[in-house]
């Protein structure tokens, strides 16, 4: 147990060592680890984002989905309305159409039976002023009794 | 005194615990154990080494297995300097705190290496007498680690608070500035200033000392006969699982003194 030459060849390969580790072994080492680190709390990082985009797209899609959905119903209510509508249109169409089709053939008719009452009316007198001719031609005088005839004819 | 056979135990624990010494001057400080200084740049090269051509080609990708170990090291070294120092560890404390756990570590754990084989190993195949394993049962390394980081201490405490600072921390803490307590300042921080490489090296050499001790004692239990051989085989297991303790705590107390004594040069009392 004797201090000697031992203790300072010791010492520079001591301080040769620690240089050594200081100038080589730790830096690679160190970059190496923190580079890592690093990139782990970047992926956690982006891994939060992208969680958190996710869900802000399903809310929004969500949200889309209950507009549109609003939106179709509204455009059937829509068109439910306007179907009603033209059905409603085209019965008082119809309606209007049957009165004048209606009242047409009435006038037709009043002026038909109008006709006919004429005609009639003219055969009737003729035929009575047959019967009455035939009735008179004994008594009375075609001449004389015209004016009357012609009275009575009118009347019918 | 190839394949020697031991007249007496203190033969036997004297022959290996003898350095094999290179003397290039008078004076007895003028040698040099090779065995020590030899295993112990042998060591550093290996384990340091190993570690270099990993960090060499670090990626930050997806790590290989060596890489993981490296690293598992790298945060054990780094989590334990974060908690005493509160600085810029990268750019010094923690490279040396890894490289004193790792070296030391090293130097220890070739206290497991079988004495009475590596002894035979090293007579028959190198030819040399003597030759000591451990190089931290060596008060010298352990000392020249010491006084190495004695002198970081040093170097730091002036670098942080300057010359005067230093000068003015020596003299006026702990009791105060007036210069009646600057005498008692002084000795005490000269006390401080001395037993702090002697606590830190000699409690590193005093386990490993020890340790190796007790290894021969028990390879003596060799000389009773064969019931002998198997009862100190047995126990030198159990005082090897034993000492894998002793040797890592003794290398993680060592880093953490080591972090501790380059934290106070850093911050202020």
């Amino acid at each position: 147990m004797n201090i000697n030459f031992t203790l300072i060849a010791q010492a520079i390969a001591f301080s040769t060592l620690i240089w050594f580790t200081v100038k080589f072994v730790w830096p690679p080492l160190l970059n190496a680890i923190e580079k890592r680190q690093k990139e782990i709390s970047d992926g956690l990082a982006a891994a939060h984002e992208g969680k958190m985009s996710l869900e802000l797209a399903a809310k929004k899609n969500e949200e889309t989905l209950s507009e549109v959905k609003q939106k179709s119903t509204e455009i059937i209510g829509q068109a439910e309305k306007r179907a009603s509508e033209i059905v409603e249109e085209a019965r008082n169409n119809a309606k209007s159409e049957a009165e004048r089709i209606l009242v047409g053939a009435k006038a037709e008719i009043a002026q038909e039976v109008n006709r006919a009452k004429e005609s009639l009316r003219a055969q009737v007198s003729v035929l009575a002023v047959t019967g009455a001719e035939k009735i008179l031609a004994k008594e009375i005088d075609k001449t004389t009794h015209a004016d009357m005839l012609r009275r009575l004819a009118e009347e019918l | 005194m190839a394949g020697s056979t031991y007249n007496t135990p203190s033969d036997y624990i004297g022959h290996h615990l003898a350095f094999n010494e290179v003397s290039f001057g008078d004076h007895p400080f003028w040698t040099m154990h090779v065995d020590s200084v030899v295993m112990a740049i042998f060591l550093g090269l290996v384990s340091m080494g190993l570690i270099w051509l990993v960090a060499r080609k670090a990626t930050a990708g997806v790590p290989t297995k060596t890489q993981a170990f490296i690293e598992l090291l790298f945060g054990f070294i780094d989590d334990q300097v974060k908690t005493s120092f509160h600085g810029d560890r990268h750019a010094f404390v923690a490279p040396a705190a890894l490289t004193v756990f790792v070296w030391v570590l090293m130097m220890n754990a070739m206290d497991f290496l079988p004495i009475d084989i590596m002894a035979t190993i090293s007579n028959q195949l190198f030819h040399v007498e003597h030759w000591r394993n451990v190089p931290t049962s060596d008060i010298n390394t352990t000392f020249a680690l010491a006084l190495g980081i004695w002198f970081l201490m040093i170097f730091f405490t002036i670098k942080v608070r300057g010359f005067s600072g230093w000068m003015h921390e020596l003299f006026c803490s702990p009791f105060g500035t007036s210069v009646w307590v600057w005498p008692a300042n002084f000795m005490f921080n000269l006390i401080e200033y001395v037993s702090k490489p002697l606590s830190h090296s000699l409690r590193l050499f005093g386990n490993m000392y020890a340790g190796e001790v007790i290894f021969l004692l028990l390879g003596m239990w060799a000389a009773t006969g064969v019931a002998g051989t198997i009862f100190g085989a047995i126990l030198g297991v159990g005082w090897s699982i034993f000492h894998i303790l002793i040797v890592v705590l003794q290398a993680f107390i060592f880093m953490m003194l080591t972090v501790v004594y380059l934290s106070m040069a850093h911050e202020g009392h």
